[in-house]
Formats: structure tokens, C-alpha cells, sequence
């Protein structure tokens, strides 16, 4: 049987008076693929940070091998060898690929001083096990979400860690990075390392994981085997109820086009792309890490720039040059990075949710702060957003929770036409299932949505049709009755040189 | 978007409209109250050593001393709170004064002299506001370089020369009463103006869109707001607000010299990031700049009355700047009861650390011995 | 294609990103640019300005404002920024000069072994107030720059330090010649080399860029953000220090008003040689040029005979013209390759 390597008994943390882990208990074996679970706000986050030596618990005990520990800082649990991917990236912008890897244990030649080309040189090896191609010089501000979450799995790998945690590593990988990730998640248990798998996504827990220990407010719940479990089982362990997890669609009939994209060109990282939405339609874009299709959201809301093709809204061709306008003309787009793009950290939930359509609460610029608390709060009630108050500063909010606020700031603006880039990133299975419903329910009455998404079952329940980039251009598009996973993956992966030839 | 779900049902589990007490941890972070304290404070102190202090008239005379800081500081909370800043003010106001005294010495009528230089001072900020806000120079690059061009010009106009003989009705500004009270015409003006800035700051979509940039701009970016226009427009204000500030300089003095204002800048900034303002950007008030204003007017004119040093003045000042920020931090500490747990080693740092600055005194007062000990 | 490869590949941007990515290793292209267009001009009008006396007196005049500009950039990379250096030159310069004049046959070492200690004391009292008492920097700076010149004043009882008071071996410490080229030039481009090496091949000079570039992320990675932040402060003053002794030693005199405004000057340098404010940006050698860029732009005015109440703004001119012409022209580089 193999040994415990990390034990938690009776955690509890509170934030200034508000306790959110009571008497958590927790406990991983060498070796084991041990998944933590439970709603956005549940405290998985906490608790892994406790473990980490980055939060210190108000109460409890920490056993690492066996001897009582506490960790006054991420340095002292990096020293017995406990490694983390955190769920807010944690990258350096300003640093490059290679180095971000490696910062603070950069290779050292005879001399001390650091040994640049060694450096490189095994940032190279290292990324090319993970199957990622990124430039190793490039800036990591230049990096998308997705092509970001990798360098940090690579810098967690390259730690020869004893317990490895990853808080929700996956939430914006496509399903080949995520096998990708799997393949080395098997192999560094093999040497004993013990790894902590945080993910809204169940159906990866079934693949990797070997236990699995929920958490319900904050409170532990129980840890099993994730063989002697399903799905339905987790769900109600983890929100006390059951929950129907069918994509709700409502069928609405093809009615006129309101957006046509045509042979739109950034001149960098997409080129040539057409397609037409409709009023009540929800267009899915499927694609790998890296095809291009937060860069067409962008240029479409007036963020960056296109060298080329034309935008028409309503068969009238518009330019449209900064996300003021896209509003102006009836545009709402959700971002991808909820914490660079999506929040202003420091306001509260209220301040955040009303920014985008100030308008509507103020008279000749006073805002009228009761209609714009009484908005905010519906709203965030709708989103199921888990708050002490609608005051509480949105930095102080779990990932999930986050993610609900920027989607009812948008939601919330009554555009014609949504876009919505991984929208459902990080957030609990209860609340996606909410925020579907409510996609349905926008779309049949009349809204047009675009729908970007990493999750492939996401897209195909959702769209009415699809289309498929790869490496910046589109190469299929599906209606919703022909659409599969294979189909997609093929079409995503698929070299486009060689389909030209054919 | 109208919710479909009962809002009170759900708000039970989920979230509260109304947001939790305040803990003690917070009273100390409430910067405001700390202002006050400190004012009471002062006051007490000031009027035990000096019974000239509390003498209206005094008070009146003195108060007109700050409104130049005072009338600066207003638009530089809107741009600290951007997170940016305008280190260009005080050389912008030496510049719109000096043109207006050197068309005044050209005999040109005094209101037209002011109004070109209210112009050339607005001017100053359209040049700050272009630079930042559309070639996207960081501002503190920029209010550097022009903090030199501006205070430059103001040479290149006077040159060593001084403009003086402002008529009355001109020096009014700086040195009138407001009717037959004891308010100068410039604290009335200033008081108005916080007012309005104040108003527009925490109740108006443009001061809420102020925070949102200075919090994250990309994400107000990606909102709507428009950056570009508001910077712009900051700056442009700064600038304004500079030039008016150089004209009630000059009224006071009744003459413009080209240095008018030198290092002014500092006092402006000093009296922002005192009053609570996040040099970072995202936090502040405007009542907390107006309090930490007063602050500093009535520490220096009780300092001024017992005779300390103007040099001795900053120091002291400067002390108090960082003290009060220290002193809340700690207190914080103390209420938030960290568990500190006792170590050697941060014991013989601090040890070490107090040596230090023992025997750096030690030092100090030993190389100037035979003439320290005089006094 | 197997599946691994496939993973990220961007292979539409992948030539555009090299060229731009390039021009921003090699960000200096638009200083250098404006330097030699600058030099070529005044060479045309004043021939005297490309002699070797006149080279050597720029770089005499900026000498220690290199010295400090190390000091400074390593600060700003952290996303701080020492305001009080100024005042740390002025107070050591004082009770250095003091020292000196009131005991005879100190040994020079002595002396600057003395300024830097007295400095790195000063330096650490800011790192203190920024690191455990959590006060922003610009403020905890702004209130040294003015409390340690208080000192000056105190310190110094309205006298100040002449020439004749200071031994001639401390002037000879910056003007002798035994290379050929004056000492002070020759400390100057040493601790250039230093902070250079410093700051690229070590990891506690790499940990400075992390703790700039995101300071939490740098908790994460298990580095002590506040340690490497006392760090620079300490740092900052002992250099300073040294730069106090070497003013003593330059000018021949102490004041009261000694230095004053200098903090400025040495931020410009480090802001026009592109070192981001907000920390986590900036090269050493860019910072030389940013200095270099200053000297020469002070020594010509003289040279080409502006009138003297001009020269400061054209000096600020110059200086805007030369950001605005940087950041133009690696706009255009990105833009048309
Ligand atoms: N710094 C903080 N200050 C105050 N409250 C906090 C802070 N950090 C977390 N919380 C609160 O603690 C609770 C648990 O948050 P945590 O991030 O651990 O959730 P989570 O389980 O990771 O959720 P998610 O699935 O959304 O990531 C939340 O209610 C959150 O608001
Ligand atoms: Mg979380």
C-alpha cells in the first residue's frame, strides 16, 4: 500500500471575519492522482494555497511525510518539493518563455552565473516533451491563455516535484493538449510523485484520476475512489442535489442575416475568414489552442486592427475601430482573460457589473446608485454568483465566480449580437448548465451569438452550426445535424496545405 | 437581460445586497478619519505653542499660501487615480505666468495677458494630453521631459527680469477678500472648485470611469470606456488648472519671477499621495486630498509661527508623510493579531538593523561634534 | 504530422513575430538613430564638439549620473523608484567632506569605504520603510529626499566644504589620469559592466526583473519579493554613496544645495533609455545611451550658443523629441517589415 505523503487535518480559513474552509480534512498517497471537487467558491482554490504555503490557515494542521509542518511562504513548501499551477496565471509578462520556466532555478555554469544557452536549450527539450510549440524567446505577455496555461504546466514539470498540484489546468486547453498533459501526468506518477487535479470538467477526472475528495461550502464532504463513483453521484455530492446536464436547445427558425464577415485578414495570426450570423443563431468556432479565433473576436469588437476584408452589420459595411463603437453598435463580447480584460479587480461586483452601460443608471453623468445596486444584484443573483455582498471586491472572488460576474456584466448589456469566448471557463457544472439555459433562452429571442469554446461537447450542444479554424483560417463548417467530435477534430487538426493539394 | 429567478429566493444562498460590517482591521485602512485625527491633533499642539495661532486674520492670510498646491492638486487626484501623473505643473504654471507678465510688461492689457496665458497653460496640457494619450507615452515620461520645456520657456520669456506693477484689480485674485469677510478671493475660489471636482469624481460616470482605468485599463478598454478621450482631456484640465494657478501666484506676489513655483510640483504631489491617493492608481478621494491639504497649510504655519526653518519644515513633513502611512500599516498588524512566531533570526536583524542606525547617528553627531554641541 | 507537433503551431505569424520581436531585443535602435543624428548636427554648426577634449568632457559630465542611473534602474525595474538619491549624495558628500577636513591623513579607501557605508545605511532605511512598513515607494522617497537633505542642513550649520579644505588625493580620486582617461569615466563604465553583469547572469538580478514584472507570480515561483525589494533600496543607497564621495571629489566642495534636483535627472536617464516605470523593462546599455543621449544634449546647447535662458527648453524639447521619435520609429519598424 503506498504511504501518505501529505495530510491536512481540520483546516479552517477565514478572510477578514469570513470563514470559508471549516475543518477541512485531506489526504494524498504517493503515487496517486488524487482530483479535488466542488462548486465555484467551495474552496479548492484556499485550500490548495494553504497547501502551498501561500495562505496560512486560521486553524488545523498540515503533515508533510508524516511531521507536522507549516509553511510561512511558497518557498518554504517549493524546499520539501511541492509544485503548483495556480488558477490565476501567474506568469511574468515581461520575461520570455525559456525563462519563465525556469525562473528563480536557472541553470548555473562554474562561474554562478546563469548559463543562458542551457537554459534554452532545456526549455526547448522540455516543451517539445509536452508537445507544445511555442517560441522560446517570445515575451509570455504575448501569449494567449491556453498557449500561457502550457509554459505553466512545463514549469510545473520541470520542478522534479514530490506532489504536484494543478488548479484547473485545463480550463482553456482543447482536448489534444489535454491528452497531451495526461500522457506526462501518468508518467511522473510512475516515480511516486503525487499530484492534485482540480477540474470543472468531469469527464477528465474519470480519465486521470484515481480518488476524488469533495468540498461543499467550504466544508469537506468525503473522499472516494473515483471508480466507485459516476457522475451523477459527484454532482449531487458536490451541490446537494441533482442536475440536469442535457443541453438545453430551442430550435429557432433561420431568420436574416445580421453580421457577415467577409475575407477578414489580421495579416498576422488569421487570414481570409468569411462567415454570416443570424438573428437568433448561435454560431460555434471550434479549433485548437491557437487557431485564431479569439483574434477574429477581437478584431470584430474593434480591439485590434484588420489589414484587410470587410465587417457589415446588417448588409451595411461598418469600421469598426475601438470596443466603444462594437457597443454602440449593439456588440457585447466576453473576453477570454476575465482577469486582464474582463474585471477591474479592486471595484466591487456592482461597479463591475454596470461599467459597460454606465448610461442607464445616470442622469446628465450622476449615477444613481440604488437602481444600479437593485440591477447589479439581479444580475448577479441570476449568474449564481457566490459572495458575502454585491460590495465584495471581485478580486477577493473564487475563478468561477469571477467568470459569472463578467458574463452578467455582458450579458446583461441586451446586445444583438453576443460573443462569447470560453464563457463557461472555471465555472461549476451547476452553473453552466444555468448559463446554457440562458444562452437558449437569449438566442430564441432573437439574440445572435458567436460561440468560442475549447469544450467540443460545449460547441455541439450548443451551436446551430460550426465552424472549424486551424493555424488562422477556416477550414470546415458543419450544421449542427452533421457536426460530430470527429469530424471537428479532423478538421481542426488536419494540415491545411495538404487539403488545398488534394 | 430580466431575471427570470425570484432574486430574494436564490439571495439567501448565494449573495447579500448589502455589504458585511466593517471590522476593525478596517477602521484603521479608513484614511479619512486618520486625517482628521491627525488636523485635531495638530491643531491642539499648535495652539498650546503659539497663542497667534488661532487668530482668524492669520489663518486668512496664511490660507491664501496653499491654493496654488490646493488648485493643481485638483485635477492631479483625477490623474493619480488614472494612474498616471503630471510632474509638468508647477513649470506649466511658471510659464503661463512668465508669458503673462511679459505681455504685461509689453504693455498689453492685464485680463488679455491673463486670458493668453490661461491659454498657453491649456496649451502645455493639449501638448501632455497628445503625447500620452495618443503617440501612448507614459506619463511620467513625458511630464518630465516637458516638466524642463515648460519651466524653460519661462526663462526664455523673462529671462532674469521680473514682470511687476500688476493693477489692484488684478492682484485682487491673490490678495482680495471675498466682500468684507475675511475669506480670500482664492480659498473661495478653490473651495468651489473642490467642490465641483469632487462632485464630478465620486458621483459622475466620468469619475467612475477614472477608477476603472486606473484599476485595470484593458479591462475598461474592453468596457468602453474611452481612455484615450478621458486621458487626454486630464491633462488638458491639469494644464488649465496649472496656468490658473500661476495667475493667482502672481496676483499674491503682485510680480512674476521665471522660477515662480520651482519643485512646486512635489508639494502638489506630496499633498495627493498624503491624502490617500494610490499613486498606483484606483484608489483615493477627493476629500482626502482637500484634509491632507489642510494638514499640511496648518503644520507648516504652526511650524512658521515658532520660528522652524523651511527646510526644517520638509523634513518634518516628509517624516509625517511616511509616518502616517507606517504608523496605520502596524496598527493594522496589531488589530489583525498575526501570529508572529518568535525567531532568532528576526531578532538579531532587528538588532542589527537598530545598530546600524545607532551608530550612523553615533557618527553624525561625532564628525560635527565641536559644532553641534553648541546647540 | 503527428499529433505532438501540431499542438501550437503558428505558423501564419511565426515570420512577422521574429522581426518584431527583433526590433524589441534590439529596442535601443531608435535612441541610437537619434543620437547620430544629433551628433551629426551639431557637429555641422560647432566642428569643436567631435574633439577629444570635448568628448571627455561629456563624459565627464555624466559620469555620475551613470553611477546613479545604475542605481536608479535597478530600482525602477522593480517597479519602485528612489526619489531620495539625491539627498544621500548631498548628506554623504557633506559628513564625508566634513570628515575629511577635520582629520587629516585619512586614506582615501577610508573615505569611500565611509561614503558607501554611510549611504548603504540610508539606502536601507528606505528599503525598511518600503518593504516592512508597506509605504509605496515614491512616497516613502519623496519623504527621505526630503528629510535626508534636512539632515544636510542640520548637519552642516549653514557652513559648507571648499576646495582648500580637501586633501588632493580625494580630487585626483576622479580626475587623475593614470589610464590615460580620467578616473571617474573608468568607475563610471565599471559599474556599468557590474550591474550589467549584475543584472543579467545572475539570479538575484533575474529575480529583480520577475519581482517587476508580476510580483505576486514571483511569490508563486518561491521568490521573496520584499527581500529582493530591500535588496535594490540598499543598493541604491550604497551606490549613491559612492556617488556622494565622488561628487566631493569632482566639485571639490560640499553645499547644502548639492545635488539638488539630481534625482530627476537620473530617472530621465532611465526612462529615455527605456526602462518601464512600471517595472520589469529596461537594459543597462540602454540606460548608458539614455544618458549619453542627455550629456550630449546639454554640452551642445553650450556649444552651438543657444542663448542660456533657452537652453533648458531645449533641453526638455530635445528630450520629448527624442521619446517621441523612439517610440515612432520602432512603431514603424513593426509596421512595414
Ligand atoms: N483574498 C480573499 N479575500 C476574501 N475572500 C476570499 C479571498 N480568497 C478567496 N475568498 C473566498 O473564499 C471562498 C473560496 O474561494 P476559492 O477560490 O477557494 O474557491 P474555489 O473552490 O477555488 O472556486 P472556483 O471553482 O470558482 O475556482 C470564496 O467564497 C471566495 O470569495
Ligand atoms: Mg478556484
Amino acid at each position: 500500500m503506498s504511504e501518505i505523503i501529505l495530510e491536512l487535518r481540520n483546516i479552517s480559513k477565514s478572510f477578514s471575519g469570513v470563514e470559508v474552509l471549516h475543518n477541512v480534512d485531506f489526504s494524498l498517497k504517493t503515487g496517486e492522482i488524487h482530483a479535488l471537487l466542488g462548486e465555484n467558491g467551495a474552496g479548492k482554490s484556499t485550500l490548495v494555497k494553504i497547501i502551498t504555503g501561500f495562505h496560512q490557515p486560521s486553524s488545523g494542521e498540515i503533515y508533510f511525510d508524516e511531521e507536522r509542518v507549516s509553511f510561512n511562504d511558497t518557498r518554504d513548501s517549493r524546499d520539501v518539493g511541492i509544485a503548483a499551477i495556480y488558477q490565476e496565471l501567474s506568469l511574468f509578462p515581461d520575461l520570455d518563455v525559456a525563462e519563465n520556466i525556469f525562473i528563480g532555478r536557472q541553470p548555473l555554469n562554474n562561474t554562478k552565473m546563469v548559463d543562458w544557452r542551457k537554459l534554452y536549450a532545456e526549455a526547448k527539450k522540455l516543451l517539445d516533451s509536452l508537445g507544445v510549440k511555442i517560441d522560446l524567446k517570445q515575451k509570455a505577455r504575448n501569449l494567449s491563455i491556453a498557449e500561457q496555461q502550457m509554459v505553466e504546466i512545463a514549469r510545473a514539470f520541470s520542478i522534479n516535484a514530490r506532489v504536484l498540484i494543478m488548479d484547473e489546468p485545463t480550463s482553456s486547453l482543447t482536448l489534444n493538449e489535454v491528452e497531451d498533459l495526461f500522457r506526462l501526468v501518468r508518467n511522473i506518477r510512475k516515480n511516486g510523485t503525487a499530484v492534485i487535479f482540480i477540474s470543472h470538467r468531469l469527464e477528465e477526472l474519470f480519465e486521470i484520476a484515481d480518488r476524488v475528495t469533495v468540498l461543499r461550502d467550504g466544508s469537506y464532504v468525503d473522499t472516494k475512489p473515483i471508480a466507485e463513483t459516476n457522475r451523477e453521484d459527484l454532482i449531487r455530492m458536490m451541490v446537494g442535489r441533482s442536475i440536469s446536464e442535457q443541453f438545453p436547445k430551442i430550435e429557432v427558425p433561420p431568420s436574416d442575416v445580421v453580421l457577415s464577415v467577409e475575407n477578414l485578414s489580421n495579416g498576422t495570426t488569421f487570414g481570409d475568414v468569411s462567415f454570416e450570423l443570424r438573428r437568433g443563431e448561435i454560431l460555434g468556432f471550434a479549433g485548437l489552442v491557437g487557431a485564431g479565433r479569439t483574434d477574429v473576436a477581437n478584431t470584430i469588437f474593434g480591439i485590434r486592427g484588420a489589414t484587410s476584408g470587410t465587417i457589415k452589420l446588417d448588409g451595411q459595411t461598418v469600421s469598426i475601430t475601438s470596443p466603444r463603437q462594437a457597443m454602440a453598435l449593439g456588440l457585447a463580447y466576453v473576453p477570454e482573460d476575465r482577469l486582464q480584460h474582463g474585471l477591474i479587480p479592486q471595484m466591487n461586483i456592482t461597479k463591475n457589473i454596470t461599467l459597460p452601460r454606465l448610461d442607464r443608471f445616470s442622469q446628465v453623468g450622476w449615477i444613481q446608485i440604488r437602481s444600479e445596486n437593485k440591477e447589479a444584484f439581479e444580475v448577479a443573483c441570476q449568474m449564481e454568483v457566490r459572495a458575502t455582498s454585491i460590495q465584495q471586491k471581485t478580486r477577493e472572488l473564487s475563478g468561477g465566480n469571477q467568470q459569472k460576474v463578467v458574463l452578467g456584466k455582458w450579458l446583461s448589456t441586451n446586445p444583438r449580437i453576443l460573443i462569447l469566448d470560453e464563457p463557461t471557463r472555471g465555472i461549476d457544472v451547476g452553473t453552466k448548465a444555468a448559463v446554457h439555459m440562458l444562452m437558449t433562452k437569449l438566442a430564441a429571442e432573437g439574440m445572435a451569438i458567436i460561440l468560442i469554446s475549447s469544450e467540443l461537447p460545449e460547441i455541439l450542444g450548443m451551436s446551430d452550426r460550426i465552424i472549424v479554424m486551424r493555424e488562422g483560417y477556416i477550414t470546415a463548417e458543419f450544421s449542427r445535424e452533421a457536426a460530430t467530435q470527429e469530424k471537428i477534430l479532423t478538421a481542426a487538426t488536419e494540415d491545411v496545405r495538404t487539403r488545398i493539394q488534394q | 437581460m430580466k431575471s427570470q429567478a425570484n432574486p430574494q429566493n436564490t439571495s439567501a444562498a448565494t449573495i447579500s445586497e448589502r455589504a458585511t460590517r466593517r471590522s476593525l482591521t478596517d477602521v484603521f485602512k479608513n484614511w479619512e478619519l486618520l486625517l482628521v485625527v491627525l488636523i485635531i491633533i495638530v491643531v491642539l499642539v499648535n495652539t498650546r505653542l503659539s497663542p497667534y495661532f488661532l487668530n482668524a486674520k492669520n489663518i486668512s492670510r496664511t490660507s491664501s499660501d496653499f491654493m496654488e498646491i490646493g488648485l493643481m492638486m485638483l485635477p492631479m487626484v483625477f490623474i493619480v487615480v488614472t494612474g498616471n501623473i503630471d510632474l509638468s505643473v508647477a513649470s506649466n504654471m511658471g510659464m503661463s505666468a512668465s508669458f503673462m507678465g511679459l505681455l504685461h510688461n509689453m504693455g498689453v492689457n492685464i485680463w488679455l495677458a491673463a486670458l493668453a496665458g490661461l491659454a498657453l497653460g491649456t496649451l502645455g496640457g493639449v501638448l501632455n494630453g497628445y503625447l500620452i494619450a495618443k503617440v501612448k507615452l507614459p506619463s511620467l515620461v513625458v511630464t518630465l521631459g516637458t516638466y524642463a520645456f515648460f519651466r524653460g520657456i519661462a526663462y526664455g520669456f523673462l529671462g532674469d527680469q521680473a514682470a511687476r506693477n500688476y493693477p489692484a484689480k488684478f492682484t485682487y485674485l491673490g490678495q482680495g477678500r471675498v466682500g468684507g469677510s475675511l475669506i480670500p478671493v482664492s480659498v473661495a475660489i478653490f473651495i468651489g472648485l473642490a467642490i465641483i471636482f469632487g462632485i464630478i469624481l465620486h458621483a459622475t460616470k466620468f469619475g467612475r470611469h477614472l477608477y476603472a482605468i486606473g484599476n485595470n485599463e484593458e479591462a475598461a478598454k474592453y468596457s468602453g470606456v474611452p481612455i484615450d478621450k478621458i486621458k487626454f482631456s486630464l491633462f488638458v484640465i491639469s494644464g488649465f488648472m496649472a496656468a490658473f494657478a500661476g495667475l493667482v501666484l502672481a496676483a499674491r506676489f503682485g510680480s512674476t519671477r521665471p522660477d515662480n513655483g520651482t519643485g512646486l510640483e512635489l508639494a502638489v504631489i506630496t499633498a495627493t499621495v498624503l491624502g490617500g491617493v494610490d499613486i498606483d492608481g484606483g484608489k483615493g478621494s477627493m476629500y482626502g486630498a482637500v484634509l491632507s491639504l489642510l494638514l499640511i497649510g496648518l503644520l507648516r504655519f504652526g511650524m512658521g509661527l515658532v520660528n522652524i526653518q523651511s527646510q526644517v519644515q520638509s523634513t518634518i513633513i516628509g517624516l509625517l508623510l511616511i509616518v502616517s502611512i507606517f504608523l496605520p500599516h502596524i496598527g493594522q498588524r496589531i488589530a489583525a493579531n498575526k501570529a508572529t512566531r518568535f525567531r532568532w533570526k528576526t531578532v538579531l536583524a532587528v538588532v542589527g538593523i537598530i545598530a546600524l542606525f545607532v551608530l550612523f547617528f553615533v557618527f553624525f553627531f561625532w564628525s560635527r561634534a565641536p559644532v553641534l554641541a553648541e546647540i | 504530422m503527428t499529433d505532438q507537433e501540431t499542438s501550437i503551431g503558428k505558423q501564419v505569424p511565426r515570420q512577422k513575430l521574429n522581426l518584431l520581436e527583433l526590433f524589441s531585443r534590439f529596442r535601443e535602435v531608435g535612441i541610437i538613430v537619434f543620437i547620430a543624428i544629433l551628433v551629426v548636427a551639431v557637429s555641422l554648426r560647432a566642428p569643436s564638439f567631435l574633439t577629444i577634449n570635448n568628448l571627455t568632457d561629456i563624459l565627464m559630465n555624466i559620469s555620475i549620473m551613470i553611477i546613479v542611473a545604475m542605481a536608479q534602474t535597478m530600482v525602477i525595474l522593480t517597479g519602485g523608484i528612489d526619489l531620495s538619491v539625491s539627498s544621500v549624495i548631498g548628506l554623504v558628500a557633506m559628513m564625508v567632506g566634513f570628515t575629511l577636513s577635520a582629520n587629516s591623513g585619512i586614506p582615501d579607501i577610508a573615505a569611500v569605504l565611509l561614503g558607501i557605508a554611510l549611504g548603504a545605511v540610508l539606502g536601507t532605511f528606505n528599503g525598511l520603510i518600503i518593504t516592512v512598513g508597506k509605504v509605496p515607494p515614491i512616497i516613502a522617497t519623496l519623504g527621505t529626499l526630503s528629510i535626508y537633505r534636512g539632515l544636510v542642513f542640520f548637519y552642516s550649520q549653514g557652513t559648507w566644504i571648499n576646495a582648500f579644505e580637501l586633501p588632493q588625493s580625494v580630487k585626483l580620486l576622479s580626475k587623475g589620469k593614470p589610464l590615460g582617461v580620467p578616473n571617474l569615466i573608468i568607475i563610471a563604465l565599471l559599474i556599468a559592466a557590474l550591474t550589467f553583469i549584475f543584472l543579467k547572469f545572475t539570479r538575484v538580478g533575474r529575480n529583480i526583473y520577475a519581482v517587476g514584472s508580476n510580483a505576486d507570480a514571483a511569490e508563486f515561483a518561491g521568490i521573496r519579493p520584499q527581500r529582493i525589494k530591500l535588496l535594490v533600496y540598499v543598493l541604491s543607497g550604497l551606490i549613491s554613496g559612492l556617488a556622494g564621495v565622488l561628487w566631493l571629489s569632482r566639485f571639490e566642495s560640499a553645499q547644502t544645495n548639492s545635488a539638488l534636483g539630481f534625482e530627476l535627472q537620473t530617472v530621465t536617464a532611465a526612462v529615455v533609455g527605456g526602462v518601464s516605470t512600471s517595472g520589469g523593462v529596461g537594459t543597462i546599455p540602454g540606460v548608458l545611451l539614455g544618458a549619453l543621449l542627455l550629456g550630449i544634449i546639454q554640452n551642445s546647447l553650450t556649444l552651438i550658443q543657444i542663448s542660456p535662458f533657452w537652453q533648458l527648453a531645449a533641453q526638455g524639447l530635445l528630450i520629448i523629441i527624442a521619446v517621441v521619435s523612439d517610440k515612432l520609429i520602432s512603431k514603424r519598424i513593426v509596421r512595414s517589415k
